[in-house]
């Protein structure tokens, strides 16, 4: 299936009423957010609560000589200050990150990136314990910093993680995958071999609400709770187990509405332990909400990876071989979320969309005084990176070869019968069907007229530029045989609860930072059952009301908790089966599902609804022999695979000659996430994901300067588009079903940001082609450009 | 000091401090949490509301410097539990995810109606430009405004085509 979106004005569904699933629904969620009541972190507002705020450090290292908080303490509004050392006495000054690495809670020894946690105060209110602040009085001995990745490793360099047991270095960890040998065999039969230095600059996935967390510690009955910007609650739950030696029964962590995550709220962060401490220390409920610049400059980063790309290929344009090597900059403490046996994440599907013979990757990772991260910003575990690399790479061989990139693409795309297709780097991809993909893209672009158009505008010196990116995902980790992050299985469980009147409410692990899962997951459980969507409650965000998971990034809600929602539903209407045949008196072969009732098959007078039997489920008389009361269920889904989403992307950009200020025209995505659950949200998710896409392609860079301060902790420097500086956004899509998601879906929360930004670079570069640019680095900002124009890019980091 | 001012139709007073943010008032000591705090620099604009009937950055406004004016915030836009359009329009053309800058981008989008009754796309895009919204990439937003501008020219004509309203609590 094939299709073009249309845009309609006004559409007014009332499938939320009907026993169907799939489709467009308007979202459950948007009557509260309309009103002013949703209920963020911050607006969580309890009596006697107190408010906690972080002394950051000025400098990128520096050791601590001395702390003097006495004045803090003295001021009148405060109920307590907290250091380091205090913290290191309870064993609580540091804590582990989601990749096996540790972080400092509040610094002991050395301050290790600007911005990075010093000292606590806990204050009546919020400007009062800023206010003290600004009386902690610290000296520190300024130490020389690593802020270069490209020098980390140079003999001599000041060794950052002095804290670890004899580090002697900056290294951080090495990794590889794919067959080296074979890949340069390739690489030495072919006819054009294309190397490209390619920079994923550091960006920040700056969601409006920023992080923080109100804990509430019950002295009496020794319970936390504690609300906070997470979009793992579970896996948090864990860890505060793990960190603050509380039973695990004891912390109930609840994720309210959460404006917006993006990968940003997926860490355990220095604050949050700090207002659970500050909540034990004083017996009072304490918030903690960070202020943006302290978003910018300490919390998940994305990116930073220095990347080497080569292409082999015949002269005819088919693709041998791709070889990378990568430096990747993890900041000071290794604080990226990935499954233990990935630390580059899944950064090995970089051989893309194509048949090729052979590939290989090289990374190192190094420590530096940047802040800690590295999992953030819709970042599908570093496909992000991976799809750029390669989609670049092979405009760059499309650009040796003198031919059109989207011939060169065609030309190697994997076909249909390929799958599913193991890659030269180990991944299975589930399905695909590609070609028609990227056809329907410049169908839609209308992409023939567009390459007229631009060689007529070229003739008179005008600059525009088609870009074309092909991606493939994977997606919806992951498989426990393989994935684990610190030890947890990447699994999702749920539950489903029929109550007697026929309503239902169902319980998800996950957690939606504006995705819709309110809707989307009322809408797989209708599909399934035939209880109407509006009748379906979906909780997610309390550990204490909801079963075991890993929660939401890395594009994993459907595939994995999607997954979950569908197969607990059907393992109700199995049981909903067995109770028909009793009341039916048929035997359970005898019936036949129609959405939402079962029937006598050949007698479609006899029928019992699913609300006639969650009624009988719970209420008097005999059920069928061996069968329970009630109507419920739970499971814990673990994935067999990843899903391997695609889509073909279109850019169209026009470059002012004379100030180099580039304009996205238009941007034409095709999307293939497998079965479309919520079309309406589908759409949503890729817009969001092409304008992340605007951002990091033109826009968006964390950059230091050579002390290490960043000059870019405000959204007067880090900017972000606005309305301005996007197009109307112009989708499409195709659905090649997953076959081994109980639905098919797969997933679609980071496509479009994974997709859009090779999309962007490469039309930009396609207009720069008169200049001879074959490639310019991130962000294209109106400098960057006009130096690529003058004959001089410069890599970005 | 002693602030008083007109806040969605009431009047109220409160002690506060000659540094407090309007932000801060709205939600710290009067409740009102649907107006949002974004950023430090007035970039963001979750926290517009209205100040004798044009839009503000709450974020750098002082609340004393709303004293005696009338300000009027996402919770002042449903009327008689009637949706607003723009609300209506928001829902309906799926402009908002996670809804954190949606308060803001309605109160905007609401004064730039009671202006221009007809923007083009352009004009829309203009008016919402000192604000940022992270989830949605502004595409639906525009239509949403748009939707509303076209139930307002069709409730405004008598129109019998009137586009359905979304009801009061509508799929909650």
């Amino acid at each position: 299936m094939t299709a073009v979106e249309d845009h309609p004005a006004r559409v007014f569904d009332d499938n939320d009423q009907k026993p169907v699933g799939h489709g467009r629904m308007l979202r459950k969620e948007d009557p509260r957010f309309l009103r002013g009541k949703g209920h963020y972190v911050d607006d969580v507002q309890l009596n006697g609560m107190l408010h906690l705020a972080i002394l950051r450090s000025p400098v990128a290292h520096g050791r601590i000589v001395s702390i003097d908080t006495s004045a803090a303490e003295a001021h009148p509004l405060v109920k307590a200050v907290v250091t380091g050392a205090a913290l290191a006495e309870q064993g609580l000054a540091w804590m582990p990150t989601l990749s096996n690495d540790v972080q400092a809670v509040l610094a002991t020894d050395k301050v290790r990136f600007q911005g990075q946690e010093v000292a606590f105060v806990v204050a009546e209110d919020r400007y009062a314990a800023r206010d003290a602040l600004e009386l902690i009085d610290v000296e520190y001995e300024i130490l020389p910093p690593v802020i270069d990745a490209r020098r980390a490793l140079e003999p001599g360099a000041p060794v950052i993680r002095d804290d670890l047991e004899g580090k002697t270095d900056n290294h951080c960890f090495d990794w590889q995958t794919g067959d080296e040998a074979a890949t340069e065999a390739a690489f030495a039969k072919a006819d054009v071999v294309v190397t490209q230095d390619i920079v994923y600059p550091r960006v920040h996935p700056a969601p409006m609400e920023t992080c923080g967390a109100v804990a509430d510690y019950d002295r009496i009955d020794g319970k936390l709770t504690l609300w906070s910007t997470t979009q793992a609650p579970h896996a948090h739950r864990t860890l505060y187990a793990i960190v603050a030696g509380l039973p695990e029964h004891k912390i109930r962590v609840i994720a309210p509405d959460i404006g917006g995550g993006f990968g940003n709220k997926v860490p355990i962060y220095p604050g949050y332990v700090c207002a659970i401490v500050a909540s034990i220390v004083t017996g009072k409920p304490v918030k903690w909400v960070e202020d943006r610049s302290e978003n910018l400059t300490s919390t998940g980063f994305a990116r930073d990876y220095i990347m080497r790309g080569e292409i082999a290929a015949t002269k005819e344009g088919k693709i041998l071989a791709i070889r990378t090597n990568v430096l990747a900059d993890h900041g000071a403490f290794n604080g990226t979320a990935a499954p233990v046996k990935y630390p580059a994440g899944f950064f090995g599907v970089f051989t893309g969309s194509y048949d090729i013979e052979a590939a290989f990757a090289k990374m190192t990772a190094v420590y530096t005084n940047k802040a800690p991260g590295g999992v953030a910003y819709a970042c599908s575990f570093r496909i992000t990176e991976a799809v750029y690399l390669v989609e670049r790479i092979v405009d760059c061989l499309a650009d040796e070869l003198k031919m059109d990139p989207a011939e060169l693409r065609l030309k190697n795309l994997l076909r249909p019968e390929q799958f599913p297709y193991t890659s030269k780097t180990g991944w299975v991809y589930d399905s695909g069907n590609y070609e028609p993909t990227l056809r329907l893209a410049m169908e839609m672009a209308g992409y023939e007229e567009l390459r007229r158009e631009q060689a007529d505008k070229r003739e008179r010196g005008e600059l525009m530029g088609i870009g074309i990116a092909f991606f493939t995902e994977a997606v919806g980790a992951g498989p426990r045989k393989d994935m684990d992050i610190l030890g947890l299985g990447m699994a999702d469980g749920c539950e489903l609860r029929v109550h007697p009147t026929g309503k239902a409410v169902v319980r998800v692990s996950c957690m939606s930072q504006g995705q819709g899962h309110e809707t989307t997951f009322a809408q797989i459980v209708a599909e399934e059952i035939g209880i109407p969507p509006a009748d379906i409650q979906v909780v997610n965000g309390d550990t204490d009301q909801t079963p075991f998971g890993l929660g939401t990034y890395g594009s994993r809600s459907t595939p994995v908790s999607g997954a979950a929602a569908a197969m607990v539903a059907r393992k109700v209407r199995d049981k909903a089966r067995i109770i028909a045949s009793g009341m039916l008196e048929v035997s359970v072969a005898d019936l036949e599902w129609v959405k939402g009732s079962f029937h006598v098959k050949g007698d479609p007078t006899k029928s019992v609804t699913i609300q006639d039997i969650a009624m009988r489920a719970h209420g008097a008389g005999d059920l069928p022999e061996g069968i329970e009361g009630g109507l419920e269920a739970q499971i814990c889904y673990n994935p067999s695979n990843l899903t391997y989403p695609h889509g073909a992307y279109i850019c169209v950009v026009d470059v002012d000659p004379g100030t180099a200020v580039v304009t996205v025209r238009r941007f034409i995505a095709v999307d293939d996430c497998g079965t479309r659950i919520n079309p309406m949200i589908i759409e949503g998710q890729v817009h969001g994901g092409l304008t992340d896409g605007v951002g990091m392609a033109l826009m968006e860079m964390i950059s230091f300067d050579e002390d290490g301060n960043c000059i870019s902790g405000s959204l007067m420097d880090y900017l972000i588009p606005t309305a301005l500086e996007v197009p109307d956004w112009e989708t499409g899509f195709t659905v090649t079903p997953s076959p081994h998601h109980p639905i098919g879906a797969k997933g679609v929360g980071e496509s479009a940001t994974v997709g859009s930004p090779p999309a962007i670079v490469n039309a930009v570069v396609d207009a720069l082609k008169p200049f001879g640019l074959r490639h310019a680095d991130m962000p294209l900002t109106p400098s960057r450009v006009w130096d690529a124009m003058q004959g001089h890019p410069t890599p970005s980091v | 000091m002693q602030v008083t001012m007109t806040v969605n139709g009431d009047e109220v007073s409160r002690e506060i401090e000659g540094r407090l943010l309007l932000v801060h008032f709205l939600r710290d000591h009067l409740g009102l949490t649907g107006t949002h705090w974004g950023c430090d620099t007035s970039n963001c604009g979750t926290c517009v509301v209205w100040m004798d009937g044009e839009p503000v950055k709450s974020c750098t406004v002082l609340a004393a410097m709303a004293g005696g004016r009338e300000v009027r915030t996402v919770e002042g836009l449903e009327q008689d539990n009637v949706l607003d359009p723009v609300q209506q329009g928001f829902m309906a053309c799926h402009g908002l995810q996670c809804g954190f800058c949606t308060p803001g981008m309605m109160m905007t989008a609401r004064a730039l109606l009671d202006r221009n009754p007809d923007p083009t796309d352009g004009e829309i895009r203009e008016a919402i430009s000192g604000q940022i919204c992270r989830c949605t990439g502004y595409a639906t937003i525009v239509r949403s405004v748009h939707w509303a501008a076209d139930h307002e020219r069709a409730a405004r004509a008598g129109d019998s085509e009137t586009p359905e309203a979304v009801p009061a609590g509508s799929a909650s």
